[in-house]
């Protein structure tokens, strides 16, 4: 089995502050991981550690087999990224925003032509094709976007609180766009905090300050700590000493 | 390379499909050069001014005549003697009084001496100078004229040549400034709020997540706006040539050598800019306050470098505007060439090539 993500107490600090302490994990190859954690966990600097936006303190990383330290060029070329934040072009059509983020992977224009008709096609947008990101209501958006994030094929893809502000209806529709993927091979590397998509991923980290409390499956985690659901898990993990005091 | 033509595309869509930014770009040039061109003068036409004659003789009828024919000045009152001057002045009806004294000619004749009064509403100090400067000229001119008559035996006749400004226009002050304050605000005010955009978007750290190297988002950022400097430029030159008369004596090629210099300095400040603010507002706010007021204030634009302070023609040598300004005059009304403007294009340059590392330096390869 070879991995896509190998991380071994992997560290970065701000001056006196640990943001991330020594984590170790490794994600296997067409696996759904999901990065789970409180605000200030520390979720959002792994993250950019390994996509190669942050050097790393000290540790050794591995994505997609390449070194985080010296060889972020080609972790670039490998990964896809979707962030909290709205990645389109708000001013660009469905169109131009599919033609310009397949442009800066270098992917030809006949491979682009025929990915966007493609995709086009897939999330139903023929009539909104020519139409400006803004106009489309926020679910469309994320689920282009998702596409987007995944159009040059990259071996991994690393989606950062992808579903922020969206209805469970659209939740899930976008959760079969990542089952997909999942099943054409890419692993996915989820960050979210709606507790109950952590159960769709075959396995889930759990960082509290810093460091990584738990990982397992959804299923082992809830018999480890005898919860009824993930949301229990995390409150346990998240908040232990007040529990125990 | 194709990546970085699409991404070239791409700002291009930006700016055509933002209405705030194409009147920025293609209103703004024109809107200021024929607001600059025919609203700020600082050459004096048709002021309203009375006269206030005691003697009404040959000599001051002349001399009214005189003044009232220069074109400089609209006679639109004669007072009466006696009559309050102050009060043609408070309900702003005039902005110069001048007052012949009694017996005018009489006494110029016999005495070799006469006096007439010039007062101007200084609540406008320049203009005022101006009037005075006027008239008097004019009163000087026709005592010449008077003594040559008389035939008197010692005269010395200044001979005074404007050069390369003979009629004293202030537009061809002005179209060097505007020139240099558009190129500043398309380039760094532009470019510093378009890269500050992406940042407060979120598309920045896509961006800098892709292959693209940030060397080539920065310059791909920057093309379009270089090339909508140029654009800019050329038509500032066209109205200031055929619709103001600016003659443009220089070399056009040197010319737009040292607007690149000019404009490359200007996209290094930009970037800095933009490295500093995470919105458009605080790149805006940056900008305005730390790019335009120097070029309209410390450049020479408006107020002459040479009269200010000591300490503020110190902090102008480290404005480029102000350089790119003397060359900018050099080339257009002077007609010179580098052998005259080696100094200037030498330290604009150097300016260039310092902004130019410090922007790169400061902008992160890896977003904090």
């Amino acid at each position: 089995m070879s991995y896509a993500i190998q991380a071994e107490n992997l560290t970065k600090r701000f001056g006196d502050f640990i943001a991330v302490n020594a984590i170790t994990f490794d994600v296997k190859q067409g696996e759904i991981f999901g990065f789970l954690g409180a605000n200030g966990a520390g979720k959002t600097t792994a993250i950019r550690m390994l996509i190669g936006l942050l050097s790393p303190t000290s540790g050794k990383a591995h994505v997609a087999g390449y070194d985080v330290f010296t060889q972020t060029e080609n972790i670039k070329r490998s990964i896809g990224y979707m962030s909290q934040k709205f990645s389109l072009y708000e001013d660009l059509t469905v169109r131009e925003n599919i033609r310009f983020y397949g442009g800066i992977y270098g992917l030809s224009d006949e491979h682009i032509k025929t990915k966007t008709d493609f995709l086009i096609r897939k999330l139903q947008l023929e009539d909104a094709a020519d139409m400006m990101i803004s106009s489309l209501p926020l679910g469309w958006k994320q689920k282009l976007s998702f596409s987007v994030a995944i159009l040059h094929e990259p071996k991994i893809v690393f989606l950062d609180e992808p579903t922020g502000g969206v209805d469970p209806i659209t939740r899930r529709q976008f959760w079969n766009l990542i089952y997909e993927a999942a099943a054409d091979g890419v692993t996915i590397f989820v960050t979210t905090h709606y507790m109950d998509e952590s159960e769709y991923c075959d396995r889930v980290s759990i960082m509290v300050d810093g460091r990584i409390e738990a990982l397992d499956t959804p299923r082992g985690l809830k018999q480890t700590y005898a919860a009824d659901s993930m949301n229990d898990v995390f409150v346990k993990l998240a908040r232990p000493q007040k529990k125990e005091n | 390379m194709k990546s970085f033509r699409g991404f070239i595309i791409k700002e291009f869509y930006h700016i055509f499909r933002d209405k705030r930014t194409m009147l920025i770009l293609f209103g703004m040039p024109v809107i200021q050069l024929i607001l600059f061109g025919f609203a700020i003068r600082n050459e004096v036409n048709d002021a309203r001014i009375a006269i206030l004659d005691q003697s009404n003789d040959y000599m001051t009828q002349e001399l009214t005549q005189k003044i009232v024919s220069s074109g400089y000045f609209i006679l639109v009152e004669q007072l009466k003697p006696g009559g309050d001057i102050e009060s043609v002045f408070k309900q702003n009806r005039v902005k110069e009084v001048i007052v012949f004294e009694p017996h005018f000619a009489q006494r110029l004749l016999r005495e070799n001496k006469a006096a007439v009064q010039i007062i101007a509403d200084a609540t406008e100090p320049n203009m005022a100078n101006l009037l005075i400067n006027y008239t008097s000229s004019i009163i000087r001119d026709y005592q010449a004229g008077l003594r040559g008559q008389a035939g008197s035996p010692v005269q010395i006749n200044p001979e005074v040549k404007m050069l390369y400004n003979p009629e004293l226009k202030s537009v061809y002050l002005f179209v060097p400034g505007l020139i240099a304050l558009l190129l500043m605000l398309v380039s760094a005010l532009m470019t510093s709020i378009t890269i500050a955009r992406e940042k407060e978007l979120g598309t920045m750290e896509i961006l800098l997540v892709s292959p693209l190297k940030p060397a080539q988002i920065i310059i791909g950022k920057v093309i379009p706006y270089l090339f909508l400097s140029f654009v800019n430029t050329s038509t500032i030159l066209l109205l200031a040539r055929y619709v103001f008369g600016v003659p443009f004596h220089g070399s056009y090629g040197f010319f737009f050598f040292e607007a690149f210099l000019f404009v490359v300095t200007a996209l290094s400040l930009g970037i800095m800019i933009s490295t500093i603010a995470d919105s458009q507002q605080t790149a805006m706010m940056f900008s305005l306050a730390g790019l335009m007021l120097p070029v309209i204030i410390l450049s020479g634009f408006i107020f002459p470098v040479s009269s200010m302070p000591v300490v503020l023609q110190i902090i102008s040598h480290i404005v480029p505007a102000k350089w790119f300004l003397i060359i900018v005059k050099g080339i257009m009304l002077k007609g010179a060439g580098i052998e005259y403007l080696w100094k200037e294009t030498l330290i604009l340059g150097g300016m260039m090539l310092f902004l130019i590392s410090v922007s790169v330096k400061k902008f992160k390869i890896r977003l904090q």
